[in-house]
C-alpha cells in the first residue's frame, strides 16, 4: 500500500493542459493502429483477467475499506461478474469481430455488402462508487474488445478503489492506450472538455445532463447508466418464503440498496402487505441477525453526504409513524440499518426520489393490477420486478410496463446474464451494455458495399426517359417480371 | 413583432401544446402498440406516397429543380420500397428473441423484448424533403411510437403539402406533422421526447444534443460531412461506367446537396487528365454543357447557399483551379457542373462540407496515399473507392473510419435495407433504415423469468466460506464442484 501513497502524492494536477495531452498521446496509439489487431485486445483482456485473479485479496480490501462490503458480495457482485465477463468477452472475441454478410436487393445488383464492425477511437468511461471495479471494468472490457484506447475516470467517493484501480491498470494493461485518470470535478470536467468518440457514464441523472451536454459540443455519442425508483410488484399467490428472501437479498444483500437495479420500493395489496411484512422481518433477521448495524454482511453508506441524504428521507414529518422496521442509523460508521417503512405518502421524499440505500416503502393498493398504473405514472425505471404466479399479470407487467429490464419472481437477476442488453430507457438512461451488447456499444458498424463494374441499370442516370422511370420502379420494388417488362418497353 | 402576430405566435404555442399533450395520451392508450394499427399506418404511408406521386414530382421539381425520374429514385420510390419492407417484415421484427441460459438460473427464461419508446420528434431535412422525413417516419411507425415531423422550412412547398395531406391518410393523434422555422424548432426541442431524430448540419446537431440532454433524450444525428471518392486507375474498359457513376454520385442526387454524395475525389497525378476528359464527356452527355439550358440537374436550394458556393470560388487560387464549369445562372439558381483540380488544400473549399455541384479533384503520386489523406479529416458519412485492387479495398476498410464505404459505385448503399445508415464521429451517430430504423426507434426491453424452484440458496446471506467456494464453481460453470460439494465430499476453501 505503501507504494500507492507514493505515485498519488507525486502526479501533479491534472487541469485542461493535461486533459489534451492525454488525448493527443491516446490518439496517436490508437491512429497508429496498435489497439485495432485481434491479438493487442485479447492480450490486454488476458492481462486484465490475470489482474483481477492476482489482485483478489486487495480489490477486497478497497470495497471493504471503500464500503465495508462483505467479501462475498465482493466477490460475487464484483470480482467474479468481471471474470466472467473477461471470459467471455475472450472467448467469443473472434465472432465479435467478424463481419457480418448482408443481403442486397436487385437495385444494386450485381454486389454483396457486409457490416464490418471498427472502433470508434479513444472513449472515456466515467464510472460509479457503488461497485467501483465492476461499473469501471466491465465498461473497459468492452472497450477493449471493440479495439478502442480508453480512459478511466473511477469514482473519487471510492477512493481506495479508485488508486488501486490507477494502481493496477498501470501495472497490467499498455498505458500507451489505456490510462486511469483519477480524481473529482475538477478533473472530470477537464476531461470532458476532450473531444472523445463515445463517452460511457455510470451515475445519477443529474451528472448525466452534464455528460450530454458537454458530449453534444463534440458529437460525441453517450451511453448513460443511471438508475431511478426500480418497483417490485408483489401479487398474494406466490412462494412467500422465497420471495421474502430473494426481495431481502437483492435489497440489501446488494450493497446494502446501493445499487442502480435495487429494488426501490413494493407495491401489494393492502390485504396481503402485513403477511409480506412479517416476511419480510423475519429474513431480515436470520441474515442479518438482530443487531443489523452491527452486521458483518451489510455494506455500510458510501459516504457522509450520501449518509445525510438517506437521514433526510427518513426524518421526512411526512413518514412520522410510518417507519415499521429498523430505523437505527450510526453516523460514525456511517450505517443505518434495513428499514422498512409502510404506506409513505406519496409527496414525500422518499417517494420522489431514488433511494439508492437501506430504505424500503411499501406502497398499498387495493387490486394488485393498480399497481401496474402507479408504475406507469411515474418515470421509466432502470428494472421493475414483479412476484406472482398468475400468467395474465406477468403478461399485462411485461407489456405495459417499460423498463431496462424486467425480471419475473426474482430481482437483480438479469444483471448477471450476458446475452440480455443492460441499459435503461427514459430518465433510467440510454444504450445498453453487457456481453455482445459491450463490444457493439464501442462500435462503429460500418456499411459496406462491393460492387462490380457490370449489371449497371442505366435507368439511374441522365438523360432521363418514362422508360427509365419505369425501370427504376420495378427495380426499387424488387419486382423481376417488372424489370423485364421494363428492358423489353412493354407496359 | 405586431400585436397579432404575438397572438397568433402565442396560439400556435399553444396549439403545439396540446398537440404534443395529445400525442402523449394516445401513446398512453396503447393503440400504437398494436401490430395492426402500425400496418394500417404504413399502409396508409404508402398510399399517400401512391396517390400523391404526381403532385410530388411537381413539387420537388418546382422546389428543387429534381427531374422526376431523379425523384423516384431518391424520394419516392426509396419511401415506397421501406415501406413495403416494413410490411413484409415487421411481423418479424416485433417478435421477442427468446434465448438459452446457463443452467445455474435454472429453470427460467429469458427474451429481448422490443417496445417502442413513445412520442418521438422527426426533424427533417430540405434537401430530401420527402424521404428524409418518410423514411425515418416508416420507422417510428414500425415499432410503435406515436411521432412529431417537422420538416425542414427551407423547402417551404413540400413542408406545407406534407403539413396539410399526410395527415389525411395517417392516426391524426398519433402523427402529426408540425410546419415551421427556426422558433417553431426551439419551441419544440423544449418537450420532452422520447427519441429525437435528427437530419442535418453539424452546428444544429449540436443544437439539438444539447436540448436533448436537458431532458436525458437519446438522439439519432444523421449529419454529412466531406465524403470522399477514391479513384485508382482503371483500364478503358470500365472507366465509363465508373464515370457515369461519379457523376451520378456528385450531380445526380440533388445537384450534390446529398448528404452522401461526392465532396472531393483523389486521383493519381498521371491519371488525373484521363479521368477528367472522360467525366467532362459524361456530364455533357447528362446534362449539356451551356448554362442556360442544363437538363436533368437540380437547382440549389435558395439564394444564401447560391452564394456559399458561389463564395468558394472567389478565393482567385481557387477560381484558377477550375477546369470544366464554373458558370451561374443566378435567376434560376442553378450552377453548372464544376471540377477543379488541386484547389490550395487550406482553401474553404477543402475544409468545409460543400453540400453542391462543385467537385475538388486532388491529385497524389500514390494513389495509396489518399488512406492518409482522409484520415487527416473528420470521419466521413460515405467514402467511396473504384478501384480493383483487392489489397487496397482492404487497407481502406482496416486503416479509414466512415458511416459507409462503397467499392466501385455511389449511392447505391443508400437503399440497401440490408445496411445500417448512418454516421460516425462528426458525420453523426444513430443509424436507420430496413430493421435498423425500426430498432433506432425501439427499446430492447431485457425480460428474465423465474420460477420458485431450486432456490440456489448460497446467493442469500448471511455468508459462510461454503457459500463463497460454491459460488466460485457456480461461476466457472462447474456443476460437477458444485454437486461435491454440496455432497460434502469437497472441503471449502478460503483462498
Amino acid at each position: 500500500m505503501a507504494s500507492e501513497e507514493e505515485t498519488k502524492t507525486s502526479s501533479p494536477v491534472f487541469d485542461a493542459e493535461a486533459a489534451s495531452c492525454l488525448m493527443k498521446e491516446l490518439r496517436g496509439t490508437f491512429i497508429a493502429g496498435k489497439t485495432k489487431s485481434f491479438e493487442w485486445r485479447s492480450s490486454q483482456l488476458k492481462s486484465l483477467l490475470k489482474m483481477v485473479e492476482d489482485s483478489d485479496k486487495q480489490i477486497c480490501d478497497a470495497l471493504f475499506s471503500d464500503l465495508s462490503k462483505p467479501e462475498m458480495e465482493a466477490y460475487i457482485h464484483e470480482i467474479a461478474m468481471i471474470k466472467s465477463s473477461c471470459k467471455l468477452a475472450l472467448k467469443k472475441l473472434k465472432d465479435w469481430m467478424k463481419a457480418e454478410k448482408a443481403k442486397t436487393n436487385l437495385g444494386s445488383f450485381p454486389s454483396s455488402a457486409e457490416i464490418v464492425p471498427e472502433p470508434l477511437g479513444v472513449v472515456l468511461v466515467i464510472s460509479a462508487w457503488n461497485y467501483p471495479l465492476l461499473l469501471s471494468v466491465d465498461p473497459v472490457i468492452g472497450a477493449i474488445a471493440a479495439g478502442n484506447a480508453v480512459v478511466l475516470k473511477p469514482s473519487e467517493l471510492a477512493p481506495a478503489m479508485s488508486s488501486l484501480l490507477a494502481k493496477l491498470f498501470g501495472k497490467y494493461l499498455d498505458n500507451s492506450a489505456i490510462k486511469v485518470i483519477e480524481g473529482a470535478v475538477p478533473e472530470t470536467t477537464a476531461l470532458l472538455e476532450q473531444k472523445w468518440d463515445k463517452i460511457f457514464y455510470t451515475g445519477n441523472g443529474r451528472v448525466g445532463r452534464i455528460v450530454m451536454a458537454a458530449a453534444a459540443k463534440n458529437l460525441t455519442p453517450v451511453v448513460l447508466e443511471l438508475g431511478g425508483k426500480s418497483p417490485v410488484l408483489v401479487d398474494s399467490n406466490i412462494d412467500l418464503a422465497v420471495t421474502a428472501r430473494r426481495i431481502v437479498s437483492g435489497k440489501w444483500g446488494c450493497n446494502n440498496g446501493q445499487a442502480c437495479v435495487a429494488p426501490d420500493y413494493i407495491i401489494t395489496t393492502k390485504k396481503y402487505a402485513p403477511v409480506l411484512i412479517d416476511s419480510l422481518k423475519h429474513n431480515l433477521v436470520k441474515f442479518f441477525g438482530e443487531d443489523p448495524l452491527n452486521s458483518p454482511d451489510l455494506s455500510r453508506l458510501g459516504h457522509s453526504n450520501h449518509f445525510a441524504r438517506l437521514k433526510n428521507l427518513l426524518d421526512d414529518d411526512k413518514l412520522a409513524g410510518k417507519i415499521i422496521h429498523g430505523g437505527q442509523s450510526d453516523k460514525s460508521n456511517l450505517k443505518i440499518a434495513p428499514t422498512i417503512v409502510l404506506d409513505a405518502p406519496e409527496d414525500s421524499l422518499i417517494m420522489n426520489e431514488e433511494i439508492f440505500g437501506p430504505l424500503l416503502p411499501i406502497v398499498t393498493v387495493e387490486k394488485i393490477e393498480d399497481g401496474i398504473e402507479f408504475i406507469n405514472s411515474r418515470p421509466k425505471p432502470l428494472a421493475a420486478y414483479v412476484f406472482t404466479n398468475t400468467k395474465p399479470l406477468k403478461e399485462e407487467f411485461v407489456s405495459k410496463i417499460s423498463a431496462g429490464g424486467v425480471v419475473i419472481n426474482d430481482v437483480t437477476l438479469h444483471l448477471m446474464v450476458d446475452t440480455l442488453p443492460f441499459g435503461g430507457i427514459g430518465d433510467s438512461g440510454m444504450g445498453a451494455y453487457h456481453g455482445k451488447f459491450s463490444f457493439d456499444a464501442f462500435s462503429h458498424k460500418k456499411a459496406v458495399l462491393y460492387r462490380g463494374f457490370f449489371g449497371d441499370a442505366p435507368a439511374r442516370y441522365p438523360p432521363y426517359t418514362p422508360g427509365k422511370l419505369r425501370l427504376l420502379k420495378a427495380l426499387l420494388d424488387g419486382s423481376l417480371f417488372g424489370i423485364i417488362r421494363a428492358l423489353f418497353g412493354f407496359s | 413583432m405586431c400585436a397579432s402576430n404575438k397572438q397568433e405566435a402565442m396560439n400556435d404555442d399553444q396549439d403545439m401544446r396540446r398537440s404534443v399533450e395529445e400525442l402523449r395520451r394516445t401513446f398512453k392508450s396503447g393503440k400504437t402498440r398494436s401490430v395492426d394499427w402500425r400496418k394500417e399506418q404504413l399502409r396508409a404511408v404508402l398510399r399517400f406516397i401512391q396517390e400523391n406521386e404526381d403532385t410530388l414530382f411537381k413539387l420537388l421539381q418546382s422546389e428543387l429543380g429534381k427531374h422526376p425520374i431523379e425523384s423516384y429514385r431518391d424520394e419516392i420510390g426509396v419511401v415506397k420500397k421501406s415501406a413495403n419492407n416494413a410490411l413484409n417484415c415487421i411481423d418479424q421484427w416485433v417478435s421477442p428473441k427468446k434465448g438459452r441460459l446457463p443452467l445455474i438460473f435454472f429453470p427460467a427464461s429469458r427474451k429481448v423484448l422490443p417496445e417502442p419508446l413513445g412520442l418521438v420528434l422527426i426533424i427533417g431535412s430540405w434537401n430530401f424533403p420527402i424521404s428524409l422525413t418518410l423514411d425515418p417516419l416508416i420507422g417510428a411507425i414500425s415499432a410503435g411510437n406515436t411521432v412529431v415531423i417537422k420538416p425542414s422550412e427551407l423547402s417551404p412547398n413540400c413542408a406545407s403539402f406534407l403539413a396539410q395531406v399526410l395527415p389525411s391518410y395517417l392516426d391524426r393523434q398519433a402523427i402529426k406533422v408540425i410546419e415551421g422555422g427556426r422558433e417553431v424548432a426551439n419551441e419544440l426541442l423544449q418537450y420532452k421526447w422520447d427519441k429525437i431524430f435528427f437530419t442535418g448540419s453539424k452546428k444544429v446537431g449540436q443544437i439539438v444534443m444539447a436540448a436533448a440532454a436537458n431532458n436525458l433524450t437519446p438522439v439519432t444525428l444523421e449529419l454529412g460531412g466531406k465524403c470522399p471518392a477514391i479513384f485508382d486507375i482503371l483500364p478503358n474498359s470500365v472507366l465509363k461506367v465508373a464515370a457515369k457513376r461519379v457523376v451520378s454520385g456528385k450531380w445526380g442526387a440533388c445537384a450534390g446537396q446529398a448528404c452522401i454524395g461526392i465532396d472531393y475525389m483523389l486521383v493519381e497525378q498521371k491519371f488525373a487528365s484521363t479521368l477528367i476528359e472522360e467525366l467532362k464527356k459524361t456530364i455533357k452527355r447528362f446534362y449539356g454543357d451551356d448554362v442556360k439550358n442544363l437538363r436533368n440537374l437540380a437547382k440549389i436550394i435558395n439564394k444564401g447557399h447560391f452564394d456559399r458556393l458561389r463564395s468558394f470560388l472567389e478565393d482567385p487560387a481557387v477560381a484558377n483551379s477550375i477546369v470544366y464549369g464554373g458558370s451561374f445562372d443566378e435567376t434560376r439558381l442553378i450552377i453548372e457542373p464544376t471540377i477543379l483540380l488541386d484547389p490550395p488544400l487550406d482553401a474553404e473549399i477543402m475544409n468545409e462540407e460543400i453540400f453542391g455541384p462543385l467537385l475538388p479533384i486532388i491529385t497524389m503520386d500514390n494513389i495509396e496515399d489518399s488512406i492518409e489523406f482522409i484520415n487527416s479529416k473528420p470521419k466521413p458519412l460515405a467514402l467511396y473507392a473504384f478501384t480493383k485492387n483487392e489489397n487496397f479495398k482492404k487497407r481502406i476498410l482496416d486503416e479509414t473510419s466512415s458511416g459507409s464505404v462503397t467499392f466501385n459505385d455511389t449511392m447505391v448503399q443508400f437503399v440497401c435495407d440490408d445496411l445500417p445508415f448512418g454516421g460516425v464521429g462528426q458525420s453523426g451517430f444513430g443509424r436507420y433504415h430496413g430493421k435498423y430504423s425500426f430498432d433506432t426507434f425501439s427499446h430492447e426491453k431485457a425480460v428474465l423469468e423465474r420460477s420458485y424452484y431450486f432456490e440456489l440458496e448460497p446467493r442469500h446471506p448471511p455468508w459462510s466460506s461454503f457459500k463463497l467456494q460454491f459460488l466460485r464453481f457456480v461461476y466457472n460453470y462447474d456443476y460437477v464442484g458444485m454437486v461435491l460439494l454440496l455432497l460434502g465430499l469437497k472441503r471449502p476453501s478460503n483462498s
